[in-house]
């Protein structure tokens, strides 16, 4: 991945000084016509197009911002309600994640999800423990957020 | 324009003055330490954010001036905020705080005697 943005950086330059044109404006078009010819000659990368890595990137991002403000107006509701009523668990959560930045982004995630802290990894990094604030009614919607992290995360990491 | 930036930047800080306010009657209102955790983590991120922001919008749309700084700020509060909740629970939960008597279930307890055990503390 990091070798496609380098050759892309290079053919940037190389059109530069083909057009002797050294102004921002002619590295940006020198950018895209590189990876127009990256696109053009993909199945000669042993890994992905980088491009695809990026825009996943993007939509972790948004899905990240998404939760967040989803996270702050369910800990609204549940503050301010007149009657505290909840039932506050700790459950286990197995991860099939490999990597240590793997699991701290899923696991600030979860942190930022409505109604879960991550309090406890354990020390084979296979399993998260989870604080859940009621665990009656939202033990499998968080699962299945908690999948589409997961899904995004391995979307990135994927090679 | 003026008026447009202008109730962006109220916006912006009023909402993150709610959160903050939101913060605060949680951590009086909730229970122990865990479910106090929940607000203090999370509301507090999106309050000061929120500020963050709106101070941003101000003197970017109304000063003419560009403050990065304020954006590398709020990708600090991003990192930090979720981490420093873990780290604080994960240390009480080690310390020996009791979680609130009406928690359901607890899964943690076996493998914190499980690491006591290998560890050969008491």
């Amino acid at each position: 991945m990091s070798f496609q943005i380098l050759l892309n950086v290079f053919l940037a330059f190389l059109l530069m000084f083909l057009t002797s044109n050294y102004t921002p404006s002619g590295f940006v078009i020198g950018y895209i016509l590189g990876l127009i010819s990256i696109i053009v000659l993909r199945k000669f990368f042993k890994s992905r197009l980088y491009i695809t890595r990026v825009w996943a990137v993007i939509k972790l991002i948004i899905l990240f911002i998404k939760e967040l403000i989803l996270a702050n107006i369910s800990v609204l509701v549940l503050v301010l309600k007149p009657k505290l009523q909840m039932q506050p668990a700790f459950f286990k959560y197995d991860t099939q994640l490999k990597n240590d930045w793997e699991i701290t982004l899923l696991s600030s995630l979860i942190t930022l999800t409505p109604g879960t802290v991550v309090v406890h990894v354990s020390d084979d990094s296979k399993s998260l423990f989870i604080h859940v604030i009621d665990s009656n009614d939202i033990d499998e919607t968080i699962d299945s957020i908690k999948n589409s992290f997961e899904k995004a995360i391995l979307e990135v990491s994927r090679s | 324009m003026t008026i447009l930036a202008n109730i962006l930047v109220i916006f912006f800080i009023s909402v993150g003055l709610i959160f903050i306010a939101v913060t605060a009657i949680g951590l009086f209102r909730l229970p122990d330490l865990y479910t106090r955790a929940h607000a203090a983590s999370k509301s507090s991120t999106l309050g000061v954010m929120c500020i963050l922001l709106g101070v941003f919008f101000h003197f970017w749309l109304n000063e003419g001036h560009f403050n990065p700084g304020i954006l590398l700020g709020i990708l600090f509060l991003f990192i930090t905020g979720p981490v420093g909740a873990h780290i604080m629970s994960r240390s009480s939960y080690l310390a020996g705080v009791k979680p609130w008597k009406g928690t359901v279930r607890d899964d943690l307890k076996e493998e914190f005697e499980r690491m006591k055990k290998e560890q050969g503390i008491k």
